[in-house]
Formats: C-alpha cells, structure tokens, sequence
C-alpha cells in the first residue's frame, strides 16, 4: 500500500475525530456535583462564621452571594443556586459518593469563602 | 444610576457578570471537554468523572483566569484542566492494563461514538495509531482534529510557543502517515 498523503491523514482524522455529545445527565451530574461541594464547604465554614462580624455575616448568608448557580442555570432552568440547595437538603443524606473524594476541593472552597469575606471586610 | 448606587453595588454587579461569564464558559465548552476527555480516558464512564472535574476546578479558579486572561478565550485554559486531569488519570491507572477505543466497554446510551469506528477500517486504523503517537503528538491532534482548535489556542493549551506547536502538529501527522504506511503495506 503506498504511503498516504498527509492531507489524506488529516481527513481521516477529521472523520474519526468527531467532537462528541456530552450525555444528557451530565449538565446535571456536574450541577449537583458542585452544589454539594459548596454545601459541605458551607458546613465546613458553618463553626468559623460564628466568629464573624455582623457586615461579614451578611455576605455569607445567602449561598447565593458566593455559591455560583452558572451550573445550575446552564443544566436547564434552575435559574438560582439557592433552589439547587434547597433541592440536595430535600434528598437529605443520599449526597453522591463521589463526594467523598472530594475533600480537598470542598476545603479549598471554604478558603476561598473565608479570603473572600476577610477582603470584603478590609 | 447614580456614581454612589454604582459604589455601593460593585461587588455584586461583578458577582453576577462573574456567574454569567461562568455559565457561557460551560455551555459553550462542555462538549469540547467532554470530547477531548473521552479521546483521552477511552470510555465514557471516566470522560464523564474527568469533565466533571474539570468543571469544578475552573469554577474554583474562574474568577483569576479570567482577570489573567486580558480578554482572550479561555477555551485553551479549560482545555488545559481537562488535559492535566486525564494525565493524572492515567498516571493513577499506570498499572492498569491500557485499552484503545474501540476496545472499551459496551456504551450504553450512544453519544455518536459508534459512528466513528463503524464500517470504515480506515477510520479504525488511524485511531488505533492515534493512540500509540507521543502522548504530546497524540492530545494536539485530537484538540486539532475534535475541538478544531488553531495552533495558537493549542498552544496554550499545552503550555508551548506557536512555533512549537506548529511543528509538534506537523510531525504528528507526518508519524501517522509513515506508520499507517508501513503496517498496511
């Protein structure tokens, strides 16, 4: 068989290479993955924010001041993370396993939460 | 709006331009993460864990990525997450025995991928060389050829110059041209 021209190979590569539709579940795999990473980080930060000023406090009360419901809004329609929230307490302990691989990315977000306060309050 | 309204509200202005810079980000882009990471990982399963992870991370570092971004696309930034995680995929799964594509599981719910493999040997063939190039040979072509991303976001992506990438893609192609060659002759 004689060698194939390069363009050759760039068109099979074109053809075998397909970009590839994500499942339907994952837009809402992913939404409930990082609602509950913030939710553990929130639990987390729970006991820390007693120690917090009023004006500090009032940043962190509403999840919605630092939880991002981009996720939530892009997986179709929960237009606000707080509803994201509401929906992981209604399915009380059933938080996906996976969670618990997820350790450092929950401690990393209640450091960012905790940097994000004390900046807001300098 | 008054300067003072705009003083008081700044950050929440920003915060909100900030979750609508975010969503754009995973809509325009899960499908190219998801892509890259399934020609990456070969199977579903774990395409779905690493974009999930990589979506995770860029939430966490979306807010500096952008302000270090001078405005540019941030698809390469993203790209580079879920390369660096399918790398740490199979460095965690170095013993584990390697599978190409088309020797992966059963898919369950077909996303298209059947297509690609299905009736053409052709297509088989470059796939199964696909997977044995230089892992850096390999992840350009696939961000070229699945994501259709220029040499320049490539670049990025990879942490290399223009230069480099350019020659990296052409050296790429021409290993696949010579070893598509020789084994079907």
């Amino acid at each position: 068989m004689a060698a194939e021209p390069s363009s050759d190979v760039e068109s099979l590569l074109r053809s075998a290479l397909r970009p590839i539709e994500p499942p339907e579940n994952l837009a809402g795999r992913v939404e409930e993955t990082l609602s509950a990473v913030t939710e553990a980080a929130a639990e987390e930060l729970s006991a820390w924010a007693e120690e917090l000023s009023e004006s500090e406090l009032r940043s962190l009360r509403d999840p919605r001041n630092w939880v991002r419901p981009a996720a939530a809004i892009a997986a179709g329609g929960v237009a606000a993370g707080g509803l994201v929230l509401v929906e992981l307490r209604r399915r009380g302990s059933k938080r996906p396993s996976r969670l618990s691989g997820l350790t450092g990315q929950v401690s990393d977000i209640a450091d960012q939460v905790r940097d994000q306060v004390r900046n807001r309050g300098n | 709006m008054s300067d003072s309204e705009k003083v008081s509200v700044p950050a929440e202005e920003s915060k909100a331009e900030l979750d609508r810079a975010f969503e754009r980000l995973y809509r325009d882009h899960l499908r190219d993460v998801y892509s890259y990471s399934y020609y990456r990982v070969g199977n579903h399963h774990d395409a779905e864990d690493v974009t999930e992870q990589a979506f995770l991370q860029a939430y966490r570092h979306f807010e500096r990525a952008q302000r270090e971004s001078n405005g540019r696309p941030l698809r390469p930034w993203l790209i580079r997450i879920a390369h660096n995680l399918a790398s740490n995929y199979h460095r965690d799964r170095a013993r584990r025995p390697q599978r190409v594509l088309d020797e992966s599981e059963p898919i369950a719910t077909p996303h298209g991928t059947e297509q690609i493999v299905e009736g053409r040997e052709e297509l088989k063939r470059v796939m199964e060389h696909l997977q044995h190039l230089p892992d850096d040979r390999r992840d350009a072509l696939i961000m070229r050829f699945a994501l259709g991303m220029d040499n320049r976001e490539i670049a990025r992506a990879l942490g290399r110059t223009d230069g480099a990438t350019k020659v990296l893609i052409h050296r790429a192609i021409k290993q696949l041209e010579e070893e598509m060659s020789t084994n079907g002759s």
